[in-house]
């Protein structure tokens, strides 16, 4: 057991990996020697060589389309974009390729790829460092989409993401690497050291994809949430002084429907947060899952808090971002009735 | 002076619009096309370093002279045998062409692609290619199949999306997938196995095995970025595949102008990455398997990749949606310079005495009898419009298990 960060626990998954499983390769944009401008694959070629861990061209089509066709082979590619901001132009090569391999040909062939990328705002990453692109890939059948909050989950998911024979996106929020935080912007960032979520097994454990987390349990309503803001919820929730449960979805697709359904049919109630602009966002499917699994146990409309249906802005980061007091406005609201 | 003026005004600018040299009602015009003699290209060492091959990438290889004798440094001298099992793939390619078309005009299927005049392309390539080696078609090389003696029952069933097709109605007639024999499933989107072949053949380099990739586009889609990520990524990584570009002329209606064809050779692009770029005669059967042995070579020997470039003809309609006679001559592919691959062949084989029109006549009838009794197996498991396999089995494989939302909605359809 070690006390990790998000970076740490994430690169100890694929220190991990690379070490239990020789078709496990690594690559993408300065992951090689540098070690990733995140430093999540700091250590990991010097550990284990450069045809396992190497860095790539600029180009994320290609880093994608090499992937399928290394995973064709047998390998186990865990390919990294840079910025989920930058993961579009490999669009084509996720949804028209990877997503659909195993369907269209009849199971013969199939892309066991991880795409790790980094995502999410709160950092004044302006408009091509802070999207939030997780709709855009639930929508494409054949995809899983997965998130972390925390550096334990972080390993055990990325452990399961690689080991997955399906396609897994794997959406990394920059925003908590080195700390959850809460949203309160103004306040110090206090590091994961001081959280029990810190705490990382150092060998090989794994957290089943499709499964959530009740993060905090309650009765008075359900908070779905996941990434960064897991720990913004958790904050609104403290300050409301509501006995609300939050569940951190961890996988985004295929979700944890059951989770969902017996947390709302326990509280009546439900709020929807996430980064991602609003229109079409997860938070939508998120709602239709809750009135068709939930209706006659709801007391209130669902309320959804997310990013404004904006390109992120940089100056008003914190007037984009939504934070506790949008979610405690929220949790008030959806109380009221 | 007038500051205002541009230095080298020559008058306005002017929009350039590539336009092919003949439309329908004109003459076919191929004037502007350089053959080279057959014969007259020097044959590199396959270890020389892709600076010293830049001429390649302007030439032709060409081995069938006119008359049909096989010269020059290029010429694989293959045995009489194995020239007589490439005619008879080239031509049980094209009967089977011509079947599935019919086919297609009867009902029998909703769509079908013909490669003819482009057999060589395929035929020869996968007889270069070891039978381990690992293909990335499109959709226009199903030669291959063939040439890798691979049912055409099983074809016809995919085409049908009968009970027998194994990709269970799900796909586009001919998006073949053939795992057995190393043809990668083909995708609707262009270019995109291109770079996936790069990274096949990084997987294969990594893992120290002794397999190549193959993968091929057409010269229309040279101008997808795909293209442009495979010949980087093969070059950075120097990975053992060799990557075809089909020049058949034509992407649907859009001469091969408008993907720069106008402006140098396709083979020429692989000189900017560092790659050898070769040019051949893509209806000279000899010259197509020379040209790809050597790159086969290369590959195995650990010098990286090739690009080559196959010249070729289009002889048919892009598909069974299309008709060329609305902007093209018609009579065009007649007019090809290069001919036709399976006639050059043939001519070849009968030029060293080692076969003859009575033989070729036997041939193509048996062919016909072969792929007539394949039709008839594989209609023995139904045609177009008639189920596949449950409709349950649609929500099969999309993830490699079922996930509990796509197991709600297969209950929802009442399967």
């Amino acid at each position: 057991m070690a006390t990790m960060n998000m970076i740490q626990a994430i690169n100890s998954a694929m220190d991990v990996m690379l070490a239990r499983d020789e078709n496990v390769v690594i690559f993408g944009e300065d992951v090689g020697y540098f070690g990733g401008v995140f430093r999540a694959t700091a250590g990991l070629q010097q550990k284990h060589g450069r045809t396992r861990v190497f860095d790539t061209p600029i180009c994320e089509a290609g880093i994608i389309a090499t992937a399928i066709g290394m995973g064709v082979y047998g390998l186990r590619p865990v390919a990294e974009i840079q910025f989920a901001d930058y993961i579009l132009p490999a669009f084509d090569q996720l949804v028209s390729e990877a997503s659909r391999l195993r369907y269209r040909s009849g199971g013969e062939f199939w892309a066991p790829i991880t795409v790790r990328t980094p995502c999410g705002g709160g950092i004044f990453g302006g408009q091509t460092h802070s999207q939030s692109p997780e709709s855009i890939f639930t929508h494409v059948s054949g995809l899983k989409t997965v998130m972390p909050s925390n550096p334990y989950d972080a390993k055990g998911l990325l452990i399961s993401a690689i080991e997955e024979d399906d396609p897994v996106i794997f959406l990394e929020p920059k925003r908590i690497y080195n700390g959850p935080f809460d949203g309160h912007h103004d306040r110090p960032l206090t590091s994961w050291a001081k959280y029990p979520q810190s705490e990382v097994p150092d060998g090989y454990y794994k957290i089943p994809l499709g499964k959530a987390a009740v993060v905090r349990e309650g009765s008075a309503a359900t908070i779905l949430t996941y990434g960064t803001m897991v720990h913004v919820s958790l904050a609104a929730v403290a300050e409301s002084g509501l006995d609300v449960e939050v569940i951190d979805l961890r996988s985004l697709f295929p979700v944890d429907v059951e989770a969902i359904a017996a947390s709302v049919k326990k509280t009546g109630r439900c709020v929807i947060v996430h980064e991602a602009s609003r229109t079409s966002g997860l938070g939508a499917e998120l709602m239709a899952l809750v009135q068709e699994n939930c209706f006659h146990h709801l007391e209130a409309p669902v309320q959804r808090v997310t990013g404004w249906d904006t390109p992120y802005p940089h100056a008003f980061e914190w007037q984009y971002f939504p934070g506790p007091d949008r979610v405690r406005a929220a949790l008030a609201k959806v109380m009221e009735s | 002076m007038d500051k205002s003026t541009p230095k080298h005004a020559q008058g306005p600018l002017s929009l350039h619009i590539p336009e092919p040299t003949a439309r329908p009602g004109d003459a076919p015009d191929f004037s502007k096309l350089t053959i080279p003699p057959a014969g007259s290209q020097a044959r590199p060492a396959a270890d020389t370093p892709a600076a010293q091959l830049r001429d390649c990438a302007y030439d032709l290889v060409r081995v069938l002279d006119e008359s049909g004798n096989a010269v020059g440094p290029w010429n694989p001298r293959l045995s009489p045998d194995r020239l007589r099992k490439g005619l008879r793939d080239m031509l049980l390619t094209r009967v089977f062409d011509e079947r599935m078309i019919r086919a297609q005009r009867q009902g029998k299927t909703s769509f079908y692609i013909k490669c003819t005049g482009e057999e060589a392309v395929s035929v020869a390539q996968a007889y270069a290619l070891d039978p381990k080696d690992m293909l990335f078609p499109t959709y226009r090389q199903q030669g291959l199949l063939v040439a890798r003696d691979w049912p055409l029952v099983d074809l016809m069933c995919q085409i049908y999306n009968n009970t027998g097709d194994r990709l269970k109605g799900r796909q586009l007639p001919i998006m073949y997938s053939v795992r057995d024999v190393g043809f990668f499933s083909i995708s609707g989107n262009l270019g995109t196995q291109f770079p996936q072949a790069v990274g096949w053949a990084m997987a294969s380099a990594y893992k120290h095995d002794t397999r190549i990739a193959a993968a091929w586009v057409g010269d229309g889609t040279t101008a997808e970025g795909d293209f442009h990520h495979a010949l980087t990524f093969a070059a950075v990584y120097r990975a053992p595949v060799v990557l075809n570009v089909v020049n058949n002329q034509w992407a649907i209606s859009s001469y091969q102008g408008f993907a720069g064809g106008d402006e140098t050779t396709f083979a020429a692009r692989a000189v900017g990455y560092g790659l050898p770029g070769l040019r051949v005669d893509g209806n000279d059967f000899l010259a197509v398997y020379a040209v790809t042995q050597w790159a086969a070579q290369r590959a195995r020997d650990n010098h990286g990749p090739t690009l080559i470039e196959l010249f070729t003809y289009r002889a048919a309609a892009h598909s069974t949606s299309d008709d060329p006679s609305k902007y093209r001559p018609e009579n065009e592919a007649e007019k090809w310079p290069l001919g036709d691959p399976i006639a050059r062949l043939k001519q070849h084989l009968i030029r060293i005495g080692e076969w003859s029109e009575e033989q070729h006549a036997a041939l193509t009838t048996e062919l016909e009898e072969h792929v007539k009794t394949a039709q008839k197996e594989a209609e023995s498991k139904g045609t177009l419009g008639t189920q596949p396999a449950s409709p349950s089995t649609m929500f099969e494989d999309v993830f490699k298990d079922m996930p509990w939302h796509l197991r709600k909605q297969r209950q929802e359809a009442g399967y």
